[in-house]
């Protein structure tokens, strides 16, 4: 699947497009097929999001999972830090990071 | 320290509040990300993996406990509680909002500190001997050089659009502790005949081409400095490759016409500069050594107490000669076993800051090596300040061994990189922390760099890691011989790279192997330069 992911402008947080709004949770990102562009032009021209770019994914029965470890990275947070990942309290929150 | 004149806080200020009407108006839509980007880098805020990154600049290293506790509470207000302090001596916060950038700012210039010029093009912060004004072997205390160049290069408008980022480096020793030779311009002050001069390097750089800065001219008096240095800039700025990204430093440009021709169209630039009186006058130069007066310190000679070995090792090993008998410069190591290389909480900053005002004349410096020093301690205080430290986790005994280990934020946190170099560097700490080789070894530079930028200087390792991508895996080369020092070298790679695992036990190999090779009082870069590549490539490949 395609998905498309950005940073808030606002805040500078990772977001994933949800087909409506912006998500802190990779989880919650969709396909967004042949949209990408469309998505991310008008989406960045409403300021929602910061250079948005799609990406490659798989859904897999535990989530959303991006193919390229950076953007793996970016969805949970440092891997050097589970206390400042978006799960803090579940130490094997990363275990699909890497 | 340089404390700003009216032009400095006026010229500060006046950013703070011209950057604060930029942000606004991205945030209102009114200028393009493609039109704000360049203005928020001219103010060091970059995007990057997870949020915005602030990287605050200090010159020359050099912090009073001010400084240092408004960089704590900036980590605590505007950011997740934390900073970066890096290899280019500033420190970076990761989590930043845009709409707090300017309040930062605000807040930044109050302690006389900003962010203009950490980013870009242009000519970035001066580094320095962080050791300056406190080290027994200088012949001056290089930071009013460095000084007068800042103020000379900020806002230069002529340098503000260079081919590439553009790094100078100030010392004024034999022994080079700040990577001079790995610059774009290092300057080492020196003394002929009872004058003090500049030597001056052009040329060197890590990154994807690493390159040793020849010497091109031997002694510039003192007051050609600045048009010396303007003849170089000149000569780059007309010449450099702006065509190629990867051919644009000054390092290209030195090696593809050589180093006799640079520098004859140096001096030709120079010759021509001369008659145009671009020099500032004797007397600013000092006025600014004016700020860098040695503090008053009490000559002593007390014997300290050096019972307890865990306080003994310390002193041993993170202390520092100074000029002044019976005082030392102190290292705070920011390694702890197992820890993130130059991280530091907004607790620990405090605490640092508190033990500078209270036992180093109010002054601290980040080394390029990502620790902090006190520069003026008294031998009497060192048992006080060491027990501060060692309740904080601030107190590892570990300067220059295999567990002081440089490592930029790779993958973690930096949108360049290929792979981490922040788990690299904690399991190798770990590993040697366990097995307690560390004392053994001796000195043992090891530097890690998660991309070919080499942000983590891994070039200039006693023993340097490189983290690559390997078709969407990350793979870690070994380099073996750099030397960032007087006896600056670059290191070698030394075959297939390994995986996260196979790196840390590839270095116990390489260690293990100088452990037995190693003749009386050699270190691991004496042994590795005598005995040369193969044996290390056999014990690793087989
Ligand atoms: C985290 C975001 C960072 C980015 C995007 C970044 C970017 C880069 C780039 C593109 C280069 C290569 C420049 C060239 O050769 O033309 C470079 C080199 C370098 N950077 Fe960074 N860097 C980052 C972090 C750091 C940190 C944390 C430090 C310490 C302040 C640092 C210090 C250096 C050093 C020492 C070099 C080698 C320069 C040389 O000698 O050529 N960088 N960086
Ligand atoms: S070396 Fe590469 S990965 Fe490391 S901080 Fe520099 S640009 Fe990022």
């Amino acid at each position: 699947m395609i998905i498309l992911t950005g940073n808030d402008l606002k805040t500078g947080a990772v977001v994933w497009w949800t087909g409506r709004a912006w998500s802190l949770q990779v989880d919650d990102a969709v396909d967004v097929g042949d949209q990408a562009d469309a998505i991310a032009r008008s989406e960045e021209a409403a300021r929602h999001v910061n250079v948005p770019y799609a990406i490659e994914a798989e859904q897999t029965a535990d989530g959303v999972r991006p193919a390229h470890i950076k953007d793996r990275v970016r969805a949970l947070g440092p891997t050097v830090r589970p206390d400042l990942t978006l799960k803090p309290a579940d130490p094997e929150a990363g275990n699909w990071v890497i | 320290m340089y404390r700003y004149d009216q032009y400095d806080q006026a010229m500060v200020d006046a950013r703070v509040e011209e950057f604060r009407d930029q942000a606004q108006r991205r945030l209102e839509g009114k200028l393009t990300e493609d039109q704000f980007k360049p203005l928020r880098l001219m103010n060091g805020l970059y995007l990057q993996l997870h949020a915005y990154m602030l990287r605050v600049a200090v010159p020359y290293g050099t912090l009073s406990s001010t400084q240092m506790r408004a960089l704590a509470d900036i980590a605590e207000k505007y950011d997740r509680g934390y900073g970066h302090f890096t290899t280019r001596q500033n420190i970076q916060y990761n989590w930043i909002k845009l709409e707090d950038a300017a309040d930062i700012l605000a807040d930044l210039a109050t302690v006389e500190m900003h962010a203009i010029q950490t980013s870009g093009n242009c000519i970035r912060n001066i580094s320095s001997d962080h050791f300056a004004g406190a080290a027994a072997d200088e012949v001056a205390d290089p930071r009013p050089y460095a000084e007068l160049l800042r103020q000379w290069s900020s806002f230069h408008p002529e340098f503000s659009y260079l081919p590439r980022k553009f790094k100078f480096c100030v010392i004024a020793s034999e022994t080079d502790r700040a990577a001079m030779r790995l610059h774009d311009i290092g300057i080492r002050i020196v003394e002929r005949d009872g004058e003090l001069g500049a030597q001056f390097y052009v040329g060197g750089g890590m990154g994807r081409t690493p390159m040793i800065a020849p010497m091109i001219r031997d002694f510039v008096p003192l007051d050609q400095l600045v048009t010396y240095a303007e003849a170089c800039l000149r000569v780059y700025n007309r010449h450099g490759r702006r065509d190629n990204k990867y051919k644009a430093r000054i390092k290209i440009l030195v090696h593809e016409l050589g180093a006799e021709e640079y520098t004859r169209q140096v001096g030709e630039e120079f010759a021509h500069l001369l008659d145009q009186g671009i020099e500032p006058p004797l007397a600013e130069l000092e006025r600014i050594k004016g700020y860098f007066g040695d503090p008053d310190l009490p000559e002593t000679g007390e014997e300290i107490d050096r019972s307890d070995p865990d306080f003994a090792l310390w002193v041993e090993r993170n202390t520092h000669p100074h000029k002044v008998p019976g005082h030392v410069a102190a290292v705070i190591s920011l390694k702890p076993v197992g820890g993130i290389p130059g991280d530091a909480t907004a607790e620990q900053m405090r605490l640092m800051a508190d033990l500078a005002e209270r036992y180093s004349h109010d002054e601290l410096r980040v080394m390029h090596t990502q620790n902090i020093v006190l520069p003026h301690v008294a031998e009497a205080d060192l048992a006080a300040i060491w027990k501060k430290l060692a309740e904080a986790g601030l107190a590892a005994p570990n300067l220059d061994t295999v567990e002081d280990i440089i490592a930029c934020p790779g993958l973690d946190y930096c949108s360049l990189a290929n792979a981490r170099s922040i788990p690299v560097a904690q399991k190798i700490s770990e590993r040697f922390a366990a097995t307690g080789k560390t004392g053994e070894l001796g000195q043992l530079k090891l530097k890690i760099s998660g991309c070919i930028n080499a942000c983590g200087h891994h070039h200039a390792g006693h023993i340097g890691i490189l983290g690559v991508d390997r078709k969407g895996v990350e793979n870690y080369q070994l380099l073996l011989g750099g030397s960032e020092a007087e006896d600056c070298s670059l290191g070698k790679i030394t075959g297939p790279g390994f995986d996260e695992a196979g790196v840390v036990d590839a270095i116990e190999t390489v260690t293990d192997l100088y452990l037995r090779e190693r003749t009386d009082g050699e270190r691991f870069l004496d042994t590795y330069r005598r005995i040369g590549m193969e044996p290390f490539k056999e014990a690793l490949y087989g």
